[in-house]
C-alpha cells in the first residue's frame, strides 16, 4: 500500500468529483485528483501523476514517470501485487 | 557490486559511493536512520550497504504503516468486523497482521465479511451498493494516506451516506522521531526522511531535528541512488559541521507540502491526546481521529470496541526493530518462528517492514557477501 505509482491521466470522467481516468501499464482505471485540484499541480489530460491508494499524490514530469516505472517493476512482488489490487479497484 | 542494472545512472553511483568513503571520518561509526518503510525496502533490495563503507551503518526506523498497528487494535478491528451485518474492509496488507487471537484473514476465514480494498474509495463504493449492510474502512497510514481517508469521508458527507463509517489508525510522522531522539536506546547521526509523506507535509515539520538536536535531515526518493545521494548529501553535513535539512527528493517533493492536502486533514481530522504505537508504547499527539463534524462515521463511536491493550507477544522483538536497538536478524525468533507465511510480529508481514525485506533480499546478500570476502 505504501508504493506511489505512476500513470499518466487518459480522461477527465467526473470533473466536480475529481476524478479522471489513469492509464498505469496498460491498465485504465479511475482515481481521484482532488489533492491537486486547485494547485499549481492541476491536472490536464496527458500528465503523469503519483498514485497512491486511488488518490494522485502530485505531478510528475515523464522522465520520472518513465524512471519510477523501471524501478518499481524491479521490485517484482511488491510491483505486481500493487497492480493487481489497482485492477480489482472500481472508483466511482 | 551491481552497479550497472539497478542505478539510474552507474557512474554517479560509482562516483557517489567514492565520494561516500573520502568525507567518512576515519574511526567514526555513523547511524544514519531512515525513517520510512519504501527506503529499507530499497535498501535490502538493492543492497545500499554494500556501497558504503563499513563505518555508516543503516538503522531502520519506524515509518511502515503496518508495523506499528498494536495487537488491541487489531482485536478492535475484528470485533467490529465479527458483528453481523457489517462489511469490514481494509488494504490488504492489513489482513495477516497478528491480533491478540488471529487476524482480520482468520476473522474472515471464521465467517466474518472481511474484503481488501486498494482505496478508500472502494470501500465508499460497496457503501453504496450494499445500504443495508453497515461499511466500515480501517484506515492506516502515515500523512501519505490520510489525506485519501479525508476526501473519501468529505464525500461519503455530501452524499449523506449512512451506512458508512472509518475505523481510524492514521498516526503521523514527527511524534515517534521526537521519542527516538529523546530515547536513551539510540544514538542517531542524522535522518533520511521520508519520500512519499514529505509529498503531504513538506520539510519543515522536521525543522526541530536540526535545531534541537543537531542532526541533518535529507529527505529521499526511493531509487537506489536517491538513497546513495541522500547519504551522501547527510555525510558531506557532518563533514562540513552543518545540521540542515536538505530536500534530495525535489522532482516530487515540495518544500512546501501539498496545501490541499493539509487542508483537507485539518478539517476532516483532530490529534488524539495519545495513541499507543507497537513496540514503542503510547506517544502524545502521534495519531488522528475524526473530527466532531465527521463523529458520525467515527467506527469506534457507531459501535462499541473493547479497547483493550493486548501486550506484544514475549518472544517478538518487533519494539526494538522499530525503535533501530537490533536489526530484524538479531530477534530471537526471526526467521524461525517468525516468517512471512506465519508472521508472529507486524514487521514480518509488510513487504515494507524491516523484517520482511531482510527476509526476502537481505539475507541472501549477506550471506553472497560474506561467501565472496
Amino acid at each position: 500500500m505504501c508504493l506511489g505509482i505512476p500513470g499518466q491521466v487518459v480522461e477527465i470522467m467526473d470533473e466536480a468529483a475529481h476524478i479522471a481516468k489513469v492509464d498505469v501499464g496498460g491498465v485504465r482505471r479511475n482515481v481521484n485528483i482532488g489533492l491537486l485540484a486547485g494547485t499549481s499541480d492541476a491536472v490536464d489530460l496527458g500528465d503523469w501523476v503519483l498514485i497512491h491508494v486511488g488518490f494522485a499524490l502530485s505531478k510528475i514530469d515523464e522522465e520520472e514517470a518513465a524512471s519510477t516505472i523501471k524501478f518499481l517493476e524491479g521490485l517484482g512482488e511488491a510491483y505486481e501485487d500493487e497492480l493487481e489490487q489497482l485492477k480489482g479497484s472500481d472508483i466511482a | 557490486m551491481r552497479y550497472v542494472d539497478e542505478f539510474r545512472d552507474a557512474n554517479l553511483a560509482r562516483t557517489l559511493s567514492t565520494q561516500i568513503a573520502a568525507v567518512a571520518e576515519p574511526g567514526r561509526h555513523y547511524k544514519v536512520m531512515e525513517v520510512c518503510g519504501g527506503h529499507t525496502h530499497t535498501i535490502y533490495k538493492h543492497g545500499i550497504e554494500d556501497h558504503l563503507p563499513e563505518t555508516i551503518e543503516l538503522v531502520h526506523g519506524p515509518g511502515c504503516p503496518v508495523c506499528v498497528i498494536p495487537m488491541g487494535r487489531v482485536d478492535d478491528g475484528i470485533s467490529i468486523a465479527r458483528r453481523p451485518g457489517v462489511i469490514f474492509t481494509c488494504f490488504g496488507d492489513m489482513m495477516r497482521v497478528p491480533g491478540g487471537d488471529g487476524s482480520l484473514l482468520d476473522a474472515k476465514a471464521q465467517g466474518a465479511d472481511v474484503r481488501f480494498v486498494y482505496s478508500p474509495l472502494d470501500a465508499l463504493k460497496v457503501a453504496r451498493l450494499n445500504p443495508e449492510r453497515e461499511v466500515v474502512f480501517y484506515a492506516i497510514g502515515f500523512e501519505t494516506t490520510a489525506p485519501s481517508t479525508a476526501l473519501t469521508l468529505m464525500r461519503a458527507k455530501a452524499e449523506g451516506l449512512t451506512n458508512f463509517s472509518v475505523m481510524c489508525n492514521h498516526v503521523t510522522i514527527v511524534p515517534p522521531l521526537k521519542a527516538l531522539l529523546e530515547s536513551p536506546d539510540l544514538r542517531l547521526d542524522a535522518f533520511i526522511g521520508p519520500g512519499h509523506v514529505s509529498t503531504v507535509i513538506g520539510c519543515r515539520p522536521y525543522e526541530f531535528i536540526p535545531a534541537d538536536y543537531g542532526q541533518p535531515v535529507v529527505v529521499a526518493g526511493f531509487e537506489p541512488l536517491d538513497l546513495l545521494q541522500a547519504v551522501y548529501m547527510i555525510m558531506l553535513q557532518l563533514a562540513e559541521g552543518r545540521s540542515e535539512i536538505e530536500n534530495q527528493y525535489g522532482r516530487v517533493v515540495p518544500w512546501e507540502g501539498n496545501l490541499r492536502a493539509l487542508e483537507v486533514l485539518q478539517e476532516v481530522f483532530e490529534l488524539r491526546p495519545y495513541f499507543e504505537w507497537r513496540g514503542l508504547g503510547f506517544i502524545s499527539q502521534s495519531a488522528l481521529k475524526l473530527s466532531d463534524a465527521y463523529r458520525d462515521f467515527d467506527a469506534e463511536l457507531r459501535f462499541d470496541v473493547p479497547g483493550v491493550r493486548v501486550a506484544d507477544p514475549k518472544a517478538c522483538q518487533c519494539g526494538e526493530v522499530l525503535k533501530g536497538v537490533i536489526k530484524p536478524w538479531e530477534c530471537k525468533v526471526f526467521g524461525t518462528a517468525c516468517t512471512p507465511e506465519t508472521p508472529i510480529g507486524t514487521c514480518m508481514v509488510s513487504s515494507e517492514g524491516a523484517c520482511a525485506a531482510y527476509y526476502n533480499f537481505g539475507r541472501f546478500a549477506r550471506s553472497t557477501a560474506r561467501a565472496g570476502s
